[in-house]
């Protein structure tokens, strides 16, 4: 059982140096680093169960579905889905976004709004312009409010925004960029009354929060496996059972057929009907895991343990000269992203890798967001659970080195 | 801080970055190409006065990180009064020095980015400027751009 007193313990990774210091890893937002118990799982079924999946009549294949639609249980636990029917496993959140937004591209016609924010990540915005794009819909955007982003979604337009028309309504919890945290069940409720489907981009929060997509009222919420201590490549699409039932598969092949003729082929339910071909099961399982270990250390912790480090972050990165902090200046999910006006953010990263931190610089895939506010790139530090506050000590300290040698 | 940066980030890149050389669009320019990296949002337009084959005037605009822009600012000292051809064979040199970290046997100011090459990532910051003058060179309208994937 992990414990948060011997927490890095949990985490092999975190045990070594960069340039001659300790590790500091602060990019979280980008991927989160894996436990024992994950890669133990990986390890394990790759040396033990190791099978495909709904095919085999012998005690491996047996053991591997087991294990495979044992995750997909668990997930929905996490989730507090309805039914475990209700999760899909994917690539992550941007394969889960494209299934949602291509099948609304075969559905929308010319007057229907695809309504979507300002701070979207790229994987939920680029698959929205080109369902737009073939289907005729107009795409229309959320504004985000102040110089600095830091007044969140113009939620007082929305009334406005939501007319009959807007068929699909697709926004993030947790902004990647600002560390916004949207308030989704508000958001979905305001678009049930005219309608409109929901789509929530959770890859920032699930693993750092307690969540419950029965409460929030979504339709559809879309996550990654690698964000919240699970591997790479495994993601899930949760879709209200109701909405799964009515939508076309996405991909077709082997695994979610019920009769296949040379004229054609019939369909599995959900959530099978979405998983063609032979899925990604120890990534599934690892995911399973890390439902797991985020529980063991309770998520409402987690939410204070990174939003507290969100807040002593800024608190101290504001005390740098000339710098600007994006977001909100009260309450945030656990990532800070800021710039200085004379110093670059890779060069920032440069030097913040040469003291061992890892932190990431660019445009967090969030371009239009960037333009919109006049910069090109940010530094973005983002927290976990095993992160303190010595390390972020740490980066103000590389902060005030990389500004004395660029600014003196 | 360590030998490798202080090579990275050596006085005449330092000095290009604070004060760039030849910025801004040029209003005689008869070629113009745009560079961009994806992955870090570093742009940089090359505006060049092509008298026949030869470079007569060149100037650059554009946001990024120390690296690309000192690397394009010193780029406008060393191309102008170039042939296309001289051009190229510079940007090759260019190119061995951040790749392999050879300076040339000739003293120039070029070699101030033999520090890159222990830096990767970073090579495609240097390059940028130069990649974007090579396209404006041979007309060519298509942005350049030094990674061929998305972020």
């Amino acid at each position: 059982m992990p414990t948060w007193n011997n927490i890095r313990a949990d985490f092999p990774i975190l045990h070594q140096q960069v340039n001659g210091k300790p590790l500091v890893y602060l990019d979280n937002g980008a991927t989160s680093q894996k436990p024992r118990a994950v890669i133990d799982a990986l390890v394990h079924y790759y040396e033990r169960d190791n099978s495909n999946v709904h095919r085999g009549l012998h005690a491996l294949s047996m053991r591997a579905t087991d294990a495979y639609e044992g995750a997909r249980t668990r997930i929905a636990t996490f989730l507090h889905a309805a039914d475990p029917a209700e999760i899909i496993f994917t690539r992550g959140t941007t394969e889960s976004i494209n299934i949602v937004a291509r099948s609304f591209a075969t559905r929308l016609k010319a007057g229907d709004v695809i309504l979507t924010t300002e701070m979207e990540h790229h994987s939920n915005l680029v698959p929205w312009q080109q369902a737009a794009k073939a289907s005729g819909a107009t795409l229309r955007y959320v504004s985000v409010l102040g110089a600095n982003a830091e007044g969140g979604l113009d939620l007082a337009a929305l009334d406005q925004l939501l007319t009959p028309q807007v068929k699909v309504f697709a926004f993030t919890h947790i902004s990647n960029t600002l560390g916004t945290i949207n308030p989704v069940a508000e958001l979905c409720r305001r678009a049930r009354a005219v309608g409109a489907i929901t789509v929530i981009d959770a890859a920032q929060s699930v693993g750092h929060a307690p969540l419950d997509v029965q409460a929030i009222g979504c339709d559809y919420l879309a996550f990654s496996g690698h964000k919240m201590c699970g591997p790479t490549g495994i993601g899930v699409l949760y879709g209200r059972r109701a909405l799964l039932e009515k939508l076309a598969p996405d991909e077709t092949g082997g695994g979610m057929v019920v009769n296949v003729t040379y004229e054609g082929a019939t369909w599995k339910p959900a959530p099978e009907r979405f998983e063609a071909g032979t899925p990604n099961v120890a990534g599934a399982i690892g995911l399973g895991v890390a439902c797991d270990y985020l529980d063991a250390l309770d998520r409402a912790a987690i939410e204070r343990h990174d939003h507290a480090l969100a807040r002593l972050a800024y608190e101290k990165l504001s005390t740098l000269p000339g710098i600007r902090l994006l977001g909100p200046t009260g309450e945030r999910g656990g990532l800070v992203s800021f710039a200085f006006p004379d110093v670059h953010a890779h060069d920032v990263v440069t030097f913040a890798d040469e003291d061992g931190v890892a932190l990431r610089g660019g445009h967090h895939c969030n371009q239009p967001l960037m333009r919109k506010l006049g910069l090109t790139s940010t530094t973005r530090a983002s927290f976990y659970v095993y992160n303190t506050a010595e390390e972020i000590d740490v980066l103000v300290a590389s902060m005030r080195r990389t500004l004395k040698f660029f600014v003196g | 801080m360590s030998a490798d940066l202080t090579e990275l980030y050596q006085q005449v890149i330092l000095d290009h970055n604070r004060r760039p050389r030849n910025r801004g669009k040029l209003p005689t320019a008869n070629r113009v190409a745009h560079g961009d990296n994806p992955s870090c949002g570093d742009q940089c337009s090359v505006y060049l006065r092509l008298d026949g084959d030869r470079i007569a005037e060149i100037s650059f605009d554009g946001s990024g990180c120390a690296i690309s822009q000192a690397s394009a600012s010193l780029m406008t000292t060393q191309l102008k009064g170039k042939t296309s051809a001289q051009a190229q064979a510079l940007y090759d040199q260019f190119h061995e020095i951040v790749t392999t970290g050879k300076e040339p046997e000739e003293i120039s100011d070029i070699a101030a980015f033999a520090g890159v090459h222990t830096f990767p990532a970073r090579i495609k910051c240097a390059t940028l400027g130069w990649h974007a003058a090579l396209n404006a060179l041979k007309g060519d309208a298509v942005p350049a751009t030094t990674e061929s994937h998305t972020d």
